[in-house]
C-alpha cells in the first residue's frame, strides 16, 4: 500500500487518467452499440437492422392506413418515404397532432416479421420543437410522398 | 419608461464590470495598488444594478407592456399573475438576464463578506468575475436586448409555451441559474489563486460555502426538475438523459467532485492542483450546459428556439472564458506546489476515488450528449438514450457508492480497514439479505429483479446503515452540524438510490381503453372510470376523466382527475397527469384519446415508493444546507472572536 | 523527481485540450445547419396543383392555377400563431409595396385570429388560402411556418425560403422574383 511519497502527484495522476481513459474507451464502446440510429422506410427495407437493436424511423404515415387494433390502445399504419413502405405497430397514447399524411418519427425496433414496433411516437408537435431529422426528411421526401399519394 | 430604466441599469452595470475588471488588473501591479481599495464597491454596486435591470423586467411582464418586444413575444395579458412573472425568465433573454443578475449580485455578495483571502488573491477573483460577466453583459446588450421596444405595439401577446405553464417549472430555471452562476464564484475564485499562486486550506475554506450553496440551488433544482418532468410530461419517467438534463446534471457532477476535493484541501492541504481545475471545470460545465441547451445544436423536449447566430456567440464567449481559465490552468498548476501527502487506505484516497468516479460519470454523460454531433459530423443520425447511460453511469457510480459507505469512516492521512471493519459487517449483512430476498422472490416466481435495480437494492440498504455510522461514538449534541450535513446527504443518497431501483424494478404499466362505469386493474388498486367532462381553465379547455380508485378490496374510493387539455395561445395539446400518493407508493393516471367505439383510453402506473426518489434528493439538499450553516455559523463564531481579541488589543494598548 | 515534473506539465495541457476537441466539435455542429436550408428539391419543379378555401371573408382563397399566369408571384405560408411571422411582417409589406403579388397560404389557422393577426401585423396578401390540415404546406415540401416561395410566370418553383424573411434578405428576393420574371 505504501507508495514512494514523492511520487504521489505522479501516482494519483495516472490513476485518474487510466480510469478516465477507461471510462472514454468504454463509452466508445457503449455508444457504438447503444445509439439509437435514424432511418427513412427505404434506407431500412434496404439495410434492415439487427431486430433487438433500437432505432428510430422517419417517415410520413400513409393516407388511410392507420388502423386502431380492437383493445383500442394499439394502432397500426403505414410509415413511408416514396420509395419504400413500412408496417408501424404501437400501443400507446398517440401524440394529438399525430394524423395521416404527417410526419411522425417512430423510437422502437424493427421486428423479424418487418414490422416496426414502436415504443414512442414524436409527432411533430409545434414549431418550437421538431425533432431534428424530420425537419430534413420533410422537405426531401414530402415531395415524393405527395407525387405518390396524389 | 421602465423598461428603459432597466437598459440604462443594464448599461451602467456592464460598464461596471468592465471598471471592476479594469480596476482588479492594476490592483495587482504596483503602480495601480490605489485602485484596489475601488473594486469591492464597485462589484457590489454593479450586482444592484443588475438586480435593478431584472427588477425591471419583471415588472414590464407583471403589467403585461406589450410595447417591449419580448413580453409582446412570451406573455399574453390572459395570463395568471404568476405565470406572467415566470414569463420573465421563461425566454432567452430573459434567462440570460437572469444570469448576470445572479453573477452580479453573488460578485458583490463575496466583495462586500469574504474577508479571509489575501487581497491580491481577491482582486484577481473579483477581476476575473468581472471578465466573465462582461462578456455576458455584452451578449446582452449586442445580441439580446431584453428591452427592446415593439413598434407598433400589437394588441395583444403571444402567450407562453404551454409546457412551460407550471408552477414547479415556473421557479425551476432560477433554482436551477442560482446553482449555475454560483459556481461562477468558484470559476473566478480558481482563476484568482492561479493568478496568484496562493492555493491553500484557506482558500478551499473560502470557496466552499460558495460551491456549497451553489450546489444545493443545483440539487434541489434537479430534483425539482426530475420531477416536473415526471408529472408534467406524462411519461411515467422520472429522468429522461435528455440534453437539457444531462447540461443540469454534469455541473452537479463537477460540483460534489469539487466540493469533495475542496473539503481534502481545506482539512489536509492536500489535492491542490486537481480543486483548483475543478473550479475550473464546474463553471465549464454550467456554460457548456446552457450553450447546448441555447444555442438549438441539440434539440430536446425543453428546447428553446434555435438561433445559430446566438449560439455562435455564446461559443465564443465559452472559448475565451474556458480557454482563457485552462490555459492559465496549464500554465500555472505545474508550478503550485504539491500538497500534504496520505496513504491510499485513508479518508483522501476515499475522496480521491470519489473525485475520479465522479469525473467519470461527467465525462461519461458528457460523450453520450455530444455523441449526436459526432456521429452527425460523420454522416450518421442517432439519438443517445437510456440504454447507453444507465448502464455506463452505473458502472461508476456502484463502486463509488461503495465506497461511500466506507469512506467517511476512514482516518485522515493513513488508516487500515481492519480498524473499520467490525462497523461495517452490519451493513455488508443488510446488503446480502436484501440481494438473497430478492432473488428468492425471483426463484419463487414473484418476478425476478433485473441485475442494476438488484445492485441499487443491496446497495441502498447497505448504505443506508453505514451513511448514519459516522455518528455511532459521538456525543450527538456535540456533533458539528457539517457532519450532520454529511451523515444526511450520504443518507439522501441511499433514500434516492431505493426509490430508483424500486422504480425500475417493481413499476407496473397498464395501457387500456374502458367504457364509462368499466373497473381496470393495477396491482392493488382497482381504478374506475366514472366520467369525462370538458372542463374550462383561463386559457385552455380541457377533458377530464373522473377515476373513482380503490386501492385494495375494501378500500376507500378516491377521486383522480387526469386531463388532456388544448391551449390557444399557442395552439398547443398536453396531457395533465392525475398522482395518488401513498406511504408505499404513487398511482400514476394519463387521459388519452377517444376509440372510435367511445371508449377512452388511459395508461396507469403503479409505482412503488417512486417518492423516495424526490425525497432522498432533498435530504441531499437538507444535507448541503446543514454543512453551510455550520460553516457560516463556525466563520461567524471567528469573525465575533476575532474582533473581540482586535478589541481587547487596542484596549490594553491604550 | 524531474521526471515526474515533465510528466505533470504536460498533463496540466490535458484538459485545453478536451475542451479544444468540444470546440471544434461544436463549431462544425453550428455551422452545419446553416447550409442545410439552402438546398431545397421542390426548386426548378411546378408547383402541385392546389385549390384552398378563402380563410377570410371577402378575399378569393387560392388556386394553384392563378400562379401561373405569366406574372412571379411570392407564395407565403403562415399563420396567425407563428412568431417569426410577426417578424416578417414589415418585409413582406415592403414587398408588396415594391408591387410584388403576394399570395398566403394559412395553415391550421380560424378567420378570427387571421382577421387580428393580419390587423396588427399589415395585410400584404392579395389571396389568402386555408390550408386548416396542412396538407399543402407538406405538398409544397415546407416543414414549418413561415415559408415563402418565389414562383414564375409559368408556375415554377423558383427559390423556397425557409424561416423568416429579414430585412437582409430582401435584395435576395427581389433578385429571385426578377430573375423569375424574365
Amino acid at each position: 500500500m505504501a507508495i514512494k511519497a514523492k511520487h504521489q502527484r505522479l501516482v494519483l495522476l495516472v490513476i485518474a487518467l487510466v480510469v478516465l481513459v477507461a471510462a472514454g474507451l468504454l463509452a466508445a464502446w457503449a455508444l457504438r452499440n447503444q445509439a439509437s440510429y435514424f432511418y427513412v422506410p427505404s434506407e431500412i427495407v434496404a439495410n434492415p437492422p439487427r431486430p433487438d437493436r433500437a432505432v428510430r424511423l422517419g417517415g410520413m404515415v400513409e393516407k388511410g392506413s392507420l388502423k386502431t387494433e380492437p383493445d383500442g390502445v394499439t394502432i397500426a399504419f403505414v410509415v413511408q418515404d416514396g420509395k419504400a413502405r413500412v408496417p408501424v405497430m404501437f400501443r400507446g397514447i398517440v401524440p394529438s397532432l399525430f394524423v395521416e399524411g404527417s410526419g411522425v418519427v417512430a423510437e422502437g425496433r424493427l421486428g423479424a416479421d418487418g414490422t416496426f414496433v414502436a415504443d414512442n411516437l414524436l409527432a411533430k408537435h409545434d414549431e418550437n420543437y421538431v425533432p431534428r431529422e424530420m425537419r430534413d426528411m420533410t422537405s426531401q421526401q414530402a415531395r415524393q410522398v405527395v407525387a405518390e399519394t396524389k | 419608461m421602465i423598461a428603459e430604466l432597466g437598459l440604462a441599469a443594464l448599461w451602467l452595470a456592464a460598464a461596471l464590470a468592465a471598471l471592476q475588471l479594469v480596476a482588479g488588473a492594476l490592483g495587482l501591479t504596483a503602480r495601480g495598488a490605489a485602485l484596489g481599495g475601488a473594486v469591492r464597491p464597485v462589484a457590489a454596486v454593479q450586482g444592484l444594478l443588475a438586480l435593478v435591470a431584472f427588477l425591471c423586467l419583471i415588472q414590464v411582464f407583471a403589467v403585461t407592456d406589450l410595447s417591449v418586444k419580448l413580453v409582446a413575444l412570451n406573455s399574453h395579458s390572459m395570463k395568471p399573475l404568476v405565470f406572467k412573472i415566470a414569463g420573465a425568465w421563461g425566454n432567452h433573454e430573459g434567462s440570460m438576464l437572469l444570469w448576470v443578475t445572479v453573477m452580479g449580485m453573488a460578485g458583490g455578495f463575496v466583495a462586500l463578506i469574504e474577508k479571509r483571502l489575501p487581497e491580491p488573491t481577491m482582486l484577481a477573483t473579483l477581476a476575473g468575475q468581472a471578465f466573465v460577466s462582461l462578456g455576458f453583459y455584452a451578449f446582452l446588450l449586442i445580441a439580446s436586448n431584453p428591452f427592446e421596444r415593439l413598434s407598433p405595439v400589437p394588441a395583444e401577446g403571444n402567450g407562453l409555451n404551454p409546457l412551460l405553464q407550471d408552477l414547479g417549472l415556473a421557479f425551476h430555471p432560477p433554482t436551477l441559474y442560482l446553482g449555475y452562476v454560483g459556481l461562477s464564484i468558484a470559476f473566478s475564485f480558481a482563476i484568482g489563486a492561479l493568478v496568484t499562486r496562493e492555493v491553500g486550506p484557506a482558500f478551499a475554506r473560502a470557496m466552499r460555502p460558495w460551491v456549497l450553496g451553489a450546489w444545493i440551488f443545483l440539487t434541489v433544482g434537479i430534483t425539482a426538475g426530475s420531477y416536473w418532468a415526471y408529472y408534467e410530461l406524462g411519461w411515467g419517467g422520472w429522468w429522461f438523459w435528455d440534453p437539457v438534463e444531462n447540461a443540469s446534471l454534469m455541473p452537479w457532477l463537477a460540483a460534489t467532485a469539487l466540493l469533495h476535493s475542496a473539503s481534502v484541501l481545506a482539512s489536509r492541504n492536500a489535492l491542490r492542483a486537481w480543486t483548483m481545475m475543478l473550479g475550473v471545470v464546474a463553471f465549464s460545465m454550467s456554460m457548456i450546459g446552457t450553450f447546448l441547451v441555447r444555442s438549438g445544436i441539440l434539440t430536446s423536449v425543453h428546447a428553446f428556439a434555435v438561433d445559430p447566430e446566438r449560439g455562435t456567440f455564446i461559443l465564443a464567449l465559452l472559448a475565451i472564458n474556458i480557454g482563457g481559465a485552462l490555459t492559465l490552468f496549464a500554465l500555472r498548476a505545474s508550478t503550485v506546489t504539491e500538497g500534504e501527502r496520505f496513504a491510499l487506505v485513508s479518508r483522501e484516497g476515499a475522496l480521491v476515488f470519489n473525485n475520479v468516479m465522479l469525473s467519470a460519470i461527467l465525462g461519461i454523460v458528457l460523450f453520450g450528449t455530444l455523441y449526436p454531433l459526432v456521429a452527425e459530423a460523420m454522416g450518421a443520425k442517432v439519438s443517445v438514450g437510456p440504454p447507453y447511460f444507465n448502464p455506463m453511469s452505473a458502472l461508476f457510480a456502484l463502486p463509488m457508492l461503495v465506497v461511500l459507505a466506507i469512506g467517511p469512516l476512514l482516518r485522515w492521512r493513513r488508516d487500515k480497514f481492519a480498524r473499520i471493519g467490525k462497523a461495517l459487517v452490519i451493513p455488508a449483512m443488510l446488503a446480502a439479505a436484501a440481494g438473497i430476498g430478492l432473488v428468492a422472490m425471483g426463484g419463487a416466481g414473484m418476478g425476478g429483479v433485473a441485475l442494476l435495480p438488484l445492485l441499487g437494492l443491496m446497495l441502498a440498504a447497505g448504505l443506508a446503515w453505514a451513511s448514519v455510522l459516522p455518528l455511532r461514538d459521538r456525543n450527538l449534541r456535540r456533533t458539528p452540524l457539517p457532519v450532520w450535513g454529511m451523515v444526511t446527504a450520504h443518507f439522501g443518497i441511499a433514500v434516492a438510490l431505493f426509490g430508483m431501483s424500486c422504480e425500475s424494478a417493481f413499476s407496473i404499466e397498464k395501457l387500456v381503453a374502458v367504457r364509462i362505469g368499466e373497473v381496470t386493474e393495477i396491482g392493488p388498486w382497482g381504478v374506475k372510470l366514472d366520467t369525462v367532462e370538458p372542463v374550462a381553465g383561463p386559457n385552455w379547455t380541457a377533458l377530464e376523466a373522473r377515476l373513482l380508485v380503490r386501492y385494495g378490496v375494501d378500500g376507500k374510493a378516491v377521486r383522480m382527475l387526469p386531463q388532456s387539455r388544448s391551449f390557444w395561445t399557442p395552439p398547443q395539446q398536453t396531457s395533465e397527469s392525475a398522482l395518488l400518493t401513498r406511504w408505499n407508493g404513487q398511482l400514476y393516471t394519463v387521459l388519452g384519446g377517444e376509440a372510435d367505439d367511445g371508449r377512452w383510453q388511459l395508461r396507469l402506473w403503479w409505482k412503488p415508493f417512486v417518492p423516495l426518489i424526490w425525497i432522498g434528493g432533498l435530504l441531499v439538499a437538507l444535507g448541503g444546507v446543514l454543512a453551510l450553516a455550520g460553516r457560516v455559523a463556525a466563520d461567524v463564531r471567528r469573525i465575533v472572536a476575532r474582533d473581540k481579541i482586535a478589541y481587547r488589543r487596542e484596549r490594553q494598548g491604550r | 523527481m524531474n521526471e515526474k515534473r515533465r510528466s505533470f506539465r504536460w498533463a496540466t495541457w490535458l484538459p485545453l485540450a478536451l475542451f479544444l476537441g468540444f470546440f471544434v466539435l461544436v463549431l462544425v455542429g453550428l455551422l452545419r445547419p446553416a447550409d442545410r436550408t439552402v438546398a431545397s428539391a421542390l426548386v426548378g419543379k411546378p408547383m402541385p396543383a392546389f385549390n384552398l378555401p378563402p380563410a377570410l371573408p371577402g378575399r378569393p382563397g387560392l388556386d394553384s392555377k392563378v400562379l401561373a399566369n405569366g406574372k412571379p408571384h411570392l407564395v407565403n405560408i403562415f399563420a396567425s400563431w407563428c412568431v417569426p411571422c410577426r417578424v416578417e411582417a414589415p418585409q413582406l409589406a415592403a414587398l408588396a409595396r415594391a408591387g410584388v403579388p403576394i399570395e398566403g397560404i394559412s395553415v391550421r389557422d380560424t378567420t378570427e385570429n387571421l382577421q387580428r393577426f393580419l390587423a396588427e401585423n399589415g395585410d400584404p396578401f392579395q389571396r389568402v388560402g386555408a390550408d386548416d390540415d396542412g396538407r399543402v404546406q407538406l405538398a409544397l415540401g415546407s416543414s414549418g411556418v413561415p415559408e415563402t416561395y418565389v414562383i414564375d410566370g409559368k408556375g415554377v418553383i423558383v427559390y423556397q425560403h425557409i424561416g423568416e424573411i429579414r430585412p437582409e434578405h430582401l435584395d435576395l428576393l427581389l433578385g429571385k422574383l426578377k430573375e423569375a420574371g424574365e
